[in-house]
């Protein structure tokens, strides 16, 4: 039995996904003892928190932490692991997550390994944690009274137990010191588009587009599905595409029911983004591209004639 | 402004990773090295601050003795010099590699001034710590953004920008600040000749710090098994389309 702390940050009124799965493991943590959620001002989110692992949630109620402030997180965190004698303070392998956690570490000396994919109970504590975006994997010790980790997104499922947790809300200690780093304004998204972090959809180029010119039949193919527009890193290198269409482990995750990636060769950084996939659909002219390990389907062709043809395709159809 | 950029060798994957026989590490016999493309960027923003505000822009790693190639690397494209905290090889945990580079920014800040700007990638490509910029940060008693892909500094305030919901969640804090950045925050230049010719004699400072006990200690590493799948091919060239429709109903997505 151990007390473990779970950091569930909030968005638009909904706990953040990958943080429900490490409440999940939260609960395998404790084995029997407490399960600790803490929310950051979000009442209405606390209250279902208990249909998730939670045996007791905490609101932390400050002015301060209704925008990002990951200071004032991370000390709100650390504090209430010291008064909870947390063995385990674990929270989502996020943005996010990852650096409030990190500095709820530092603030203490504590280690901190992030992106987990499994955890061991013991002494020492035995982490298996993502390297390369999840292409490796580490088996590592964690030589402190309390492991501070997170969990990476998707790797376990988020299990309700149908239980309910006691909600208490509470008016955190927090110095100018803790406020120094917060968001002080937002630039608003560009109106239209399709997030590609959320798109059902996304068709991609690579090197194979040859220039920036070359993406139009991407462009028409995702615009006819309603897809995301996705790229390689050699394109975003390239100039021909922005960075924000980059998939790839230093570009955006995605989970799309259908990835068409076409022109692009597959490597490991390009990959480790698409996996999240549940069907990938590989164009490319070399058959024994790395891509075609990773692809359900494949046509086997120079993206120049079969995107165009694929969207030709399509008109005919929805025009018949 | 005086800028710092910490910047990590890791090598250059593309295709299978395969492990040397001890399994703590990438086998490397048959690939080659770079920074990772966070630091990419990192270190163009460094020198992008320094041509815009003038000043010097100083790049560190912690790193075995061939690291001193991205050193000259990122010297090719503007830094004006270099500190190599030289290790034997070995991997060092965030936590030390933190407290390394920290006491190597004393030392530096303590004869040249403080860095108005310390510039890290989010997270390094290989380990993935998220936590060697906060760390320092935390040590130094300067505020630390992370996940950056927009910056400026004026007037002791560094606007740092993070991507957020579609839109941009906005940073203010003041100078000397810690500011992790991301890929995309910059398009990076490719090193020229003369860049790389002057490279070669700027100057690299060394030391060899001992490595303390790891307290996230890796063990060994295990590439994950992943099914190879065998892709239904469709058909080739133009002709597929078709068969491409069909598939495109059936999952939903037409």
């Amino acid at each position: 039995m151990a007390t473990v702390l779970v950091l569930v940050p909030t968005a638009d009124g909904a706990p953040d996904k990958v943080a429900l799965q490490t409440l999940t493991l939260g609960a395998q943590l404790a084995a029997g003892g407490d399960v600790h959620a803490l929310v950051l001002s979000d009442d209405a989110v606390a209250a279902g928190l208990g249909a998730w692992g939670a045996t007791s949630v905490h609101v932390a109620k400050h002015p301060a932490l209704d925008t990002p402030a990951p200071d004032a997180a991370a000390r709100v965190l650390g504090d209430l692991a010291d008064s909870l004698g947390a063995a385990f303070v674990v929270g989502p392998g996020t943005e996010e997550g990852n650096t409030i956690l990190a500095r709820t570490a530092a603030r203490v000396g504590l280690p901190f390994a992030a992106n987990c994919v499994a955890v061991t109970p013991g002494s020492p504590v035995t982490v298996t944690r993502s390297r390369w975006g999840g292409s490796l994997l580490e088996e590592a010790a964690i030589h402190a009274d309390r492991a501070v980790l997170t969990l990476a997104a998707h790797v376990i499922e988020a299990v309700q137990t149908g239980g309910s947790a006691p909600v208490e809300a509470f008016t955190p200690r927090l110095d100018d010191a803790d406020l120094a780093v917060r968001v002080v304004g937002r630039v608003p998204a560009p109106a239209g588009g399709v997030s590609l972090s959320d798109a059902r959809v996304v068709v991609s180029g690579g090197r194979g587009a040859g220039s920036a010119e070359g993406f139009a039949p991407i462009v028409e193919l995702a615009s006819l599905l309603g897809a995301a527009v996705g790229c390689s890193r050699a394109v975003t290198i390239a100039g021909w595409r922005p960075h924000t269409e980059q998939v790839g482990q230093t570009g955006t995750k995605i989970a799309p029911e259908l990835y068409v990636a076409a022109g692009i060769s597959g490597a490991t950084q390009h990959l480790a983004g698409a996996k999240g996939a549940k069907r990938i659909l590989a164009i490319n002219k070399d058959p024994e591209a790395p891509i075609m390990t990773a692809a359900d389907y494949a046509v086997i062709g120079d993206m120049a004639e079969v995107v165009p043809a694929i969207s030709a395709e399509i008109r005919r159809r929805r025009g018949a | 402004m005086r800028v710092l950029v910490c910047v990590k060798r890791v090598p250059a994957v593309a295709g299978r990773l395969t492990l040397t026989e001890d399994e703590r590490a990438l086998d490397t016999k048959y690939v080659g090295f770079q920074v990772g493309p966070h630091e990419e960027c990192a270190v163009e923003e460094a020198v992008r601050l320094v041509e815009a505000h003038g000043g010097e822009a100083v790049v560190l790693t912690l790193g075995p003795a061939e690291a001193v190639e991205q050193l000259r690397e990122a010297m090719a494209i503007g830094a004006a010099r270099a500190i190599h905290l030289v290790t034997g090889g070995e991997e060092w945990d965030a936590e030390s590699t933190a407290g390394a580079i920290t006491d190597a920014i004393r030392e530096d800040e303590a004869a040249n001034g403080a860095f108005d700007v310390i510039l890290v990638g989010n997270e390094a490509a290989d380990s993935g710590g998220y936590q060697v910029g906060v760390r320092i940060g935390r040590a130094l008693g300067r505020p630390v953004v992370t996940g950056i892909k927009g910056l400026s500094v004026a007037d002791g305030t560094a606007r740092c920008e993070q991507e957020a919901g579609g839109g941009r969640d906005v940073y203010e804090v003041r100078t000397p600040a810690v500011v992790a950045v991301l890929e995309g925050i910059n398009l990076p230049r490719y090193p020229s000749v003369p860049g790389r010719i002057r490279a070669k004699s700027k100057p690299v400072a060394t030391s060899s710090p001992s490595r303390p006990a790891q307290r996230l200690e890796m063990r060994r590493l295990v590439v994950p098994v992943t099914e190879a799948k065998q892709a239904q091919v469709l058909g080739r060239g133009a002709e597929a389309a078709p068969a491409v429709v069909e598939l495109l109903a059936s999952v939903g997505v037409l």
